[in-house]
């Protein structure tokens, strides 16, 4: 089954706010409710630059509730440890759980890092913009997959 | 010590000679535990606990010390002081921390005990009312909260009340802000789980006002209930909106029965 995940958000926008098109989600399209097969950018993503975006609390903050081999103490529990985690899932099924894990889990706690719809009372100067941009997922999820047991 | 990259470690000490310690911990806290509610006392550091244990050295004195004072100063065009309506805090406020928040027929409105405070100073002694986390608030919020210290919080919630404590559960459910989260996932769903280096406790409401060494200052229920929604980043509700009236209903219905531990210390 394929969908499409990502709706166009121009065409709602008012004709004043058109600066923030850059916030406009690309096109994705969801397989079998468990994979993002292509790029959300077309090209693979930086892992050094993702590793980075893992770990600042403004971006992917992931080690707010997951463990992974980054040195900094101050790591969470409330996901599971993310050391080997590209010897357990694949490059299309890691971007998934990063775009939206709702897709699969509708009770988890983890946020979907590329979503603007559903969300309720967003603080104004987040307001349609989805918490990572399409290349930091790309990035993350190439750090992830250099994450193997 | 308690993070989740110091797990091993500890698991190994709690193999090793553990249990004694253990035994020690749950004296202390079985005063924080009732049934299966628990307080954040129960997971604090050790100097943290006996931070709070101490009213000689619990920072959150100094708010009750100057809410002492603040008792039996006249102020307003009434010229009157809480002393000269209440009395003796010690007698005539014991049960109240632990009743609040709490329905107001006269004026048709669920009340904090901030709230009640300021309605004491408008009405009763025709002052200006105290700002959300002014010193002055904070103190006597503190000095009122503490003459009900180990008292049970009960809260009523029939009557009146009971759209209120609803519409609090549903605000606990609700997820907010980019990050799509509730209270329940963190303080339900993650109970004792660690989130960066933060223990996800059950969201106990008896210990407020708290004295908080992170913020290095006493800090109300509301100003914390701020705190949480903006980390969801979301729009936070302002002070004394009916969202944290009936959330906090909600959170002292939920510690039914654990003790007032007011000023409690939190890191
Ligand atoms: C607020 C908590 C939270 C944050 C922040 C978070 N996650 Fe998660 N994550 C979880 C939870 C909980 C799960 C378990 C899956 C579920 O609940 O359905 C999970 C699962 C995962 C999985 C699947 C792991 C497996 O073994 O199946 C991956 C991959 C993942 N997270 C990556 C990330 C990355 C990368 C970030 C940051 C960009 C991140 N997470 C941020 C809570 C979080
Ligand atoms: C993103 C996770 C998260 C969410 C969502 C969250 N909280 Fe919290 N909350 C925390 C953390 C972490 C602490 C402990 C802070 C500390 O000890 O530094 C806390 C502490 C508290 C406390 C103080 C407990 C004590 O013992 O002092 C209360 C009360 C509370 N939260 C209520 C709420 C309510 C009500 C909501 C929803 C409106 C909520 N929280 C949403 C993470 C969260």
């Amino acid at each position: 089954m394929r969908r499409l995940g990502a709706i166009i958000v121009s065409a709602m926008l008012p004709v004043a706010a058109s600066v923030a098109f850059a916030d406009e989600l690309v096109k994705f399209a969801v397989v079998d409710d468990n994979e993002i097969r292509e790029s959300l950018t077309g090209k693979p993503g930086n892992p050094e630059e993702g590793r980075k975006a893992a770990a600042n609390r403004g971006l992917g903050n992931c080690l707010a509730c997951h463990v992974m081999p980054i040195k900094e103490d101050l790591q969470g529990d409330v996901g599971p440890d993310l050391k080997g985690v590209a010897s357990r899932l694949k490059e299309s099924e890691l971007r998934l759980r990063l775009v939206n894990p709702k897709l699969l889990n509708p009770q988890t706690a983890m946020p979907a890092f590329y979503r603007t719809d559903g969300l309720n009372r967003v603080r104004k100067d987040m307001e349609g913009k989805p918490i990572l941009t399409a290349a930091q997922i790309e990035d993350i999820v190439a750090y992830l997959l250099t994450l193997k047991e | 010590m308690r993070r989740p990259s110091h797990i091993a470690f500890a698991l190994t000490l709690a193999v090793a000679g553990g249990a004694a310690f253990a035994q020690a911990q749950s004296e202390k806290d079985a005063k924080y535990r009732v049934g299966d509610k628990y307080t954040g006392y129960t997971y604090a550091d050790p100097t943290t606990q006996s931070m709070q244990d101490d009213d000689y050295v619990n920072p959150g004195f100094l708010w009750v010390q100057e809410g002492e004072k603040l008792w039996s100063a006249a102020e307003g065009a009434a010229g009157k002081s809480c002393a000269d309506c209440h009395g003796k805090a010690q007698e005539s406020m014991k049960a109240v921390g632990a009743l609040y928040p709490k329905w107001q027929e006269k004026i048709g409105k669920l009340e904090n005990v901030e709230q009640r405070i300021n309605q004491c100073r408008a009405d009763n002694m025709k002052a200006e009312p105290w700002k959300w986390e002014s010193p002055a608030l904070l103190a006597m919020t503190a000095y009122v909260q503490l003459q009900s210290r180990g008292q049970p919080v009960d809260v009523a919630v029939e009557g009146p009340v009971k759209p209120h404590l609803q519409n609090g559960e549903r605000l606990f459910y609700m997820r907010h802000g980019q990050l799509d989260l509730s209270c329940a996932n963190c303080h339900e769903d993650n109970d004792g789980k660690w989130m960066r280096g933060d223990h996800l406790g059950q969201a106990m409401a008896n210990g407020f006002p708290t004295y908080r060494l992170k913020e290095q200052t006493l800090i109300s229920l509301q100003f914390r209930l701020i705190g949480c929604v903006r980390d969801t980043r979301a729009e936070a509700y302002p002070y004394g909106s009916d969202e944290y009236l009936d959330l906090e209903l909600y959170l002292a219905h939920r510690g039914k029965g654990l003790p007032v531990e007011a000023p409690s210390v939190r890191r």
